[in-house]
């Protein structure tokens, strides 16, 4: 059936908007800040941007999953579930150091409106990280008990093209958020 | 299908028996779309009373200049609760649930293309209800900011009750699923669809439920991102929205508008979708034009998502933008304006049998015109500027809102109500309700078009003894009583057709979609055997062979 992939991207569809206005409340806040933190002031493009690097990274695995799964690779495709896990792991915890951080300087969601539309923006981006990490593990479960010998399965494809959007959202967010504080 | 275990007790027996069934667990736990549209129906009946009572206190605390029937927070309160329960809980879930219920059985389908999450966004709907009213239960009571929920009047330190985060809350957890019940719509009307069943033949009332699709899944986005910035704000002391910490109110008006107007057109699309069902069976006639009305429909869903500013003349936008908006609401009157003469060129020359669900029908056409013309009116800044916040408004949704969502859900009840138990409504109760409703919606309503031009601010809770001020709120009391009247006479006889109604038959209408092929109440399986589908009206064409609407279309079986 292709109605689940159909879903998926109606989804998306709806999720983009989702974002967009998170982004929008981002955008219109920058720049008015009179005191406290900015982006400028308080965040590092580069470390945020190596972890940045293994969220990217993730796309490709989990492409070379559905790759596998077509091939009837059973077992590559675990462990490219396995590695696109741990990247997306790395980038949350690279996520939790930048907040922990942050936080540590007092810049916080109550700070001024840097604080609440950055966190809200990123946390709400990193939620979707953890819902794809969650549902992943789930596949790689799943796939250690023998589901998926392919070569179709709507999970796995349906899941991977979540988490590609979840990667695209953050290409979006990152130059919102880092390229245009720092590099612009 | 795959062979699948049933984990629930099963349904054996057609809908709505509970005989053979077995009991509420059934209920609970169904993924039936039918089932769930039946629950959808009886869920927004119960919060369409709640929310009519609360109506009605604020109407006897309004007959008389300077009463204390209720006080002050408690109406406001009332307001507030009022206008989310009707909004969120009756029209919105009833129009939901009825396409739930037929949307399926209309191109010939077995169910929504996905029954889990069909029941997910059902329960959905009925816990944010339930959250919402909780409210009421804290000490702070319920949520007292108005439906729309102006920053910073909803924000900290000025609503320090927990009224506003119940209020949030529930939405959050309804509009998710909503979203959830568009996306379902959506890839079962564009992939479940039975053989001939192309998008130029599905029933308009189909059309209406896609593109109200489409406007939910990308509107609600919007809303459900508000409702989390306005809940971390009151949580965890964000400062989206509050002005004196950096924060803006008037982008939570944008936020909320952005939302709040294609929210209207998910109002009133799916009961545009109605009347024209009813009005070329009781016509006697196909739809005039169903190219315009689909086509209109996409329009209106375009232009609707573009006009949120005429929501925010008072705001002080500048000339350009309320000039833009202006223009651009106006706009839209164009493209509803060609519904409503498709409907009339419908009705016009037909042979026209003026039942229950056809005074409805065309009664709404009236009434919501009517709301229309004020709504031109006020899409004009300053025509906006003198009148707005004043009963004026009022008086201008309910006339959408009432005389046109409502109206059109009784001619659907009406209608299908056959279909739904297998029998038949009373068409005697039915001239009694339809009588009643117009005589008490127009006598409250109307006379509130006068008032607001004479100054009367809505969400007053009392009014001093102005000449004539007196009178006419007792003229409008004296209708929302008559008007709660008529919904007694309407549930009334709910019960006794359910019990005593004629018994229906398949197609007591001689209508011509595809749910009136199935049995009255259709079997668990909706068909044994879909009827083929040539044309727009597949059992005209089953009755009529030699004459059929589309007589060189191919068959496809
Ligand atoms: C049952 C008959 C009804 C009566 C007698 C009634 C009466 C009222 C009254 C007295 C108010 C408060 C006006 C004020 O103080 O500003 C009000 C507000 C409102 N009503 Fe109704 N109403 C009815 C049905 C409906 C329906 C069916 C809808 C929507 C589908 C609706 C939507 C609203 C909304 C959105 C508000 C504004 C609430 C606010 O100001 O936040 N009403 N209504
Ligand atoms: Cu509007």
């Amino acid at each position: 059936m292709a109605d689940n992939k159909m879903l998926i991207k109606f989804f998306i569809a709806s999720e983009s908007i989702f974002f967009l206005m998170l982004i929008l409340a981002y955008v219109n806040f920058k720049g008015t800040v009179v005191d406290g933190p900015t982006a400028e002031s308080s965040l590092n493009p580069y470390v945020t941007g190596i972890f940045s690097l293994f969220l990217l990274a993730s796309s490709l695995t989990v492409w070379l999953a559905g790759k596998s799964l077509r091939a009837q690779n059973h077992t590559m495709m675990k462990v490219w579930l396995l590695v696109t896990i741990m990247l997306g792991a790395i980038f949350i915890f690279g996520q939790g150091r930048e907040w922990a951080g942050l936080i540590e300087q007092n810049i916080t969601i109550s700070r001024n409106v840097f604080g609440t539309t950055f966190f809200t923006l990123t946390g709400f981006h990193g939620f979707h990280v953890l819902i794809g990490l969650l549902m992943l593990s789930i596949l790689l479960g799943l796939a250690l008990f023998g589901d998926f010998k392919g070569p179709k399965s709507d999970g796995v494809e349906v899941i991977s093209i979540y988490w590609h959007f979840v990667d695209g959202v953050w290409i979006v967010v990152y130059s919102v958020i880092y390229v245009w504080a720092f590099f612009l | 299908m795959s062979s699948r275990i049933p984990l629930v007790p099963e349904n054996t027996e057609p809908l709505p028996s509970l005989k053979g069934n077995q009991g509420m667990l059934a209920w609970v736990s169904s993924v039936d779309h039918k089932q769930i549209g039946l629950m959808y129906l009886i869920i927004t009946g119960v919060f369409f009373v709640i929310g009519g009572l609360e109506a009605l206190l604020m109407r006897i605390q309004l007959a008389q200049p300077e009463m204390d029937f209720i006080s002050p927070e408690v109406y406001n309160q009332l307001f507030t609760m009022h206008g989310t329960t009707m909004i969120f809980f009756v029209v919105m879930p009833f129009l939901i649930g009825i396409g739930v219920y037929l949307v399926p059985l209309m191109i010939g389908a077995r169910d929504m293309a996905f029954p889990r999450l069909n029941a997910l966004s059902f329960w959905l709907v009925v816990f944010g209800g339930i959250l919402i009213y909780y409210s009421f239960l804290t000490q702070s009571g319920a949520p007292d900011m108005g439906w729309f929920s102006y920053a910073p009047l909803s924000e900290k330190p000025f609503s320090l009750n927990k009224g506003p985060t119940y209020w949030a809350l529930g939405l959050l957890a309804t509009g998710i699923g909503s979203i959830a019940s568009g996306l379902n719509n959506i890839v079962t009307i564009l992939t479940l669809r039975t053989a001939g069943m192309t998008m130029r033949r599905i029933p308009l009332f189909v059309w209406m439920i896609l593109v109200t699709s489409f406007l939910i899944i990308f509107v609600f986005p919007i809303i459900a991102s508000a409702f989390a910035m306005m809940l971390l704000d009151r949580l965890l002391d964000a400062t989206f929205f509050t002005p004196a910490h950096g924060g803006s109110a008037i982008l939570w008006q944008h936020f909320f508008w952005g939302f709040g107007h294609p929210e209207v057109y998910i109002l009133i699309l799916p009961a545009f979708g109605i009347i024209s069902e009813v009005i070329p069976v009781f016509s006697r006639k196909p739809i005039f034009g169903y190219e315009f009305v689909a086509g209109s429909t996409v329009a209106i869903g375009l232009l609707s998502v573009g006009v949120w500013g005429h929501h925010m003349f008072a705001v002080g936008l500048g000339d350009v933008a309320n000039l833009y908006f202006s223009l651009a609401s106006m706009l839209i009157a164009i493209p509803t304006g060609v519904k409503v003469l498709n409907w009339i060129a419908t009705m016009w020359g037909g042979k026209i049998i003026f039942a229950t669900p056809m005074l409805f029908a065309t009664a709404f056409i009236i009434e919501f015109v009517m709301g229309g013309i004020t709504g031109v009116a006020i899409a004009s800044a300053p025509i906006d500027w003198v009148v707005t916040d004043s009963y004026f408004i009022v008086a201008h949704f309910h006339y959408v809102l009432y005389g046109g969502s409502m109206f059109a859900i009784f001619a659907g009840i009406y209608y299908w109500f056959p279909k739904f138990t297998g029998r038949m409504m009373s068409e005697t109760l039915g001239k009694w309700h339809f009588w009643l409703t117009v005589i008490g919606f127009n006598m409250t309503f109307f006379i509130q078009h006068f008032l607001g031009v004479m100054g009367m601010p809505r969400r007053i809770y009392t009014y001093q003894d102005f000449p004539y001020w007196g009178s006419m709120n007792l003229l409008s009391t004296i209708g929302a009583v008559v008007l709660a009247l008529s919904v007694l006479v309407f549930m009334w006889n709910i019960h006794v057709s359910l019990r005593r109604g004629k018994k229906a038959g398949d197609n007591p209408w001689n209508a011509w979609t595809l749910e009136w092929a199935a049995a009255s109440p259709p079997a668990v399986h909706n068909f044994d055997l879909v009827p083929p589908v040539r044309g727009r009206r597949p059992l005209w064409d089953l009755a009529h062979p030699e004459q059929p609407d589309e007589p060189n279309a191919k068959v496809v079986d």
